[in-house]
């Protein structure tokens, strides 16, 4: 979980990380907005469903995939946010094939 | 389909001192870039956070590169993916805002960087563990610290580095130093570079000093490091002690990223000094496919003062090359970099040798997952390698492991490793993992996206 330092970067950009609104700092990305939401695993690992949250942040582990304004398994460190920007946690195999 | 004498893959330093120069000398260039602004992972969203006191000094260097690069006058794409590369044709397939695009160039460099080697250790895939390298990019682009207790594990300049940013941030972590050579042998395989080397180790050494004056406390030689937790990290043990833990950040150094020059097919050398694979270069980046050059972290780890160095020499080149430059005038252009890159490198062998990685990060138990995508271990990859899995190209038919959303981008190294030891041979005897394309997923919309203009127009 991390936490934000207003005074260095203001947060300006509302984005729904599962539901719940989120103000984040301009430039940050979709895997930021879920981590400084609070969330500390992002997603279910898609053999085991074990808890998952994201590793590198730049694009390399693929262990923030995300559920991102509907689309799936999308890089969430690789995609900026914009308002009103809808992020899901994303779901292991076993559930989304349910 | 857009041409272009020159395309770079990457807007880091090595990208951008590639196009400066190449543009300098008349070139059309284009530069894409996977990022939403240029400045590679070093000078990350440096337009955003260069006023945060808590790394405004070490982002301070890139502004006036990342200015000059935008002046230059190269075509500049950032949040696109270069997903198909053909080296015979100079053809880049790429992706944006999910659409699907080709650029032809008659001359390509590869300055894709570096990542952060894998840090296998129990407990890894716990959420709330994440590389140094990940804290890093959450402070410079969302100016966010680690909430709780932070332990930053492992060895290298950036161990150094991320402490003295998160501790000014007010977040100082606790440092476990996994570091296994002493100085004193260090220096004995690797001591000329210190003299020539002498502001870049006054730079770590003032960096050191500033982590112990901001109050980070810091356990040296630590062994056996676990990560612990019932479906987060709550706690890290090693050999003869333990902490609670809400975030762990691990870091064992970088290595080139070699994903797009592996897929491409060019010549690569193992790099003992690193222990990682490199792609073969000249002195200028050329590589042995006489369309593409290779320049910065991603043809070996120097830093990104020699990757800037490089990515000017490799721009030099390219103009070389495509007659907009001519010998003379190489050779005097050249001169500078030639002389920065070295200044740069002259510590690399002393650090090489201090923070070599541990055996055990390179071979982990069985027990410790390997391959984070398909859930992996170690044990398994050993068993699969004695029974006859001859590489990891093999090892995907056997287990599985490289051909999740990563494509083995970070199980790749220890797959290797694993199965070198497992079969008794050196790691450089172990065949390479051959990445395919498309390097990152597309949707099959991007792509007919691009399918319906180009029918089109033969219409």
């Amino acid at each position: 979980m991390f936490r934000p330092r207003p005074e260095a970067r203001p947060a300006t950009v509302s984005v729904l990380v599962e539901g719940r609104a989120v103000a984040v700092p301009e430039g940050a990305s979709a895997a930021a907005a879920m981590l400084l939401a609070g969330l500390i695993a992002t997603r279910e690992s898609a053999v085991s469903g074990a808890p998952r949250g994201p590793l590198c942040l730049m694009g390399v582990c693929f262990d923030c995939l995300a559920e991102i304004d509907g689309v799936p398994n999308r890089q969430a460190c690789m995609v900026p946010v914009a308002p009103g920007m809808r992020i899901l946690r994303q779901r292991g195999a076993r559930e989304a094939l349910r | 389909m857009t041409r272009r004498d020159l395309a770079v893959i990457g807007a880091g330093p090595a990208g951008m001192g590639a196009a400066i120069e190449a543009r300098a000398r008349g070139l059309s260039v284009l530069v894409l870039d996977e990022n939403a602004g240029p400045g590679g992972q070093v000078f990350r969203a440096a337009l955003a956070c260069g006023r945060d006191p808590a790394v405004a000094p070490e982002i301070a260097p890139g502004l006036p590169l990342i200015e000059a690069f935008l002046a230059c006058g190269a075509e500049y794409r950032p949040a696109t993916t270069l997903w198909h590369l053909d080296p015979e044709e100079g053809v880049l397939s790429l992706v944006s805002g999910g659409v699907a695009t080709e650029v032809a160039a008659r001359r390509v460099v590869l300055a894709t960087g570096a990542q952060e080697r894998p840090v296998p250790i129990p407990g890894w895939t716990l959420p709330g563990v994440m590389g140094a390298g990940a804290a890093q990019i959450m402070l410079k682009t969302a100016g966010a610290v680690p909430a709780g207790r932070t332990v930053l594990a492992g060895q290298g300049p950036l161990v150094w580095l991320l402490a003295v940013q998160l501790a000014r941030a007010g977040a100082p972590p606790l440092v476990l130093e996994t570091r296994t050579v002493s100085i004193a042998s260090a220096l004995a395989r690797a001591g000329g570079g210190l003299l020539a080397g002498r502001r870049m180790l006054a730079k770590g050494l003032a960096l050191m000093a500033e982590a112990r004056r901001l109050g980070v406390r810091v356990v040296a030689g630590v062994r056996g490091l676990r990560a612990e937790g019932a479906g987060r990290v709550e706690r890290v043990a090693w050999e003869g002690g333990g902490a609670p833990c809400d975030t762990l950040l691990l870091h064992e150094g970088v290595i080139p990223s070699v994903h797009v020059s592996r897929a491409i097919g060019l010549d690569h050398a193992w790099d003992a000094a690193q222990a990682c694979w490199r792609p073969v270069t000249d002195a200028f980046g050329a590589t042995s496919c006489p369309r593409v050059a290779v320049a910065g972290d991603g043809a070996g780890i120097g830093g990104w003062e020699a990757a800037l160095a490089a990515g000017r020499l490799a721009g030099l080149d390219a103009a070389r090359r495509l007659g907009a430059l001519d010998e003379a005038g190489f050779a005097a252009a050249a001169a500078g970099p030639l002389a920065a890159r070295r200044a740069a490198l002259a510590l690399r062998p002393f650090l090489d040798a201090l923070y070599a990685p541990p055996a055990a990060i390179l071979s982990p138990h069985d027990e410790t997952i390997a391959c984070r995508c398909e859930e992996v271990t170690a044990g398994a990859i050993r068993r699969a390698a004695r029974i006859g899995a001859t590489g990891p190209n093999q090892m995907k038919a056997y287990l599985r492991c490289g051909m999740g959303p990563c494509q083995g981008r970070l199980c790749g190294p220890t797959v290797a490793a694993l199965i070198a030891e497992a079969r008794g041979i050196a790691p450089e005897a172990v065949p390479p993992l051959r990445p395919r394309a498309p390097y990152k997923p597309i949707t099959v919309g991007a792509l007919a996206a691009t399918a319906a203009p180009a029918q089109q127009g033969v219409a």
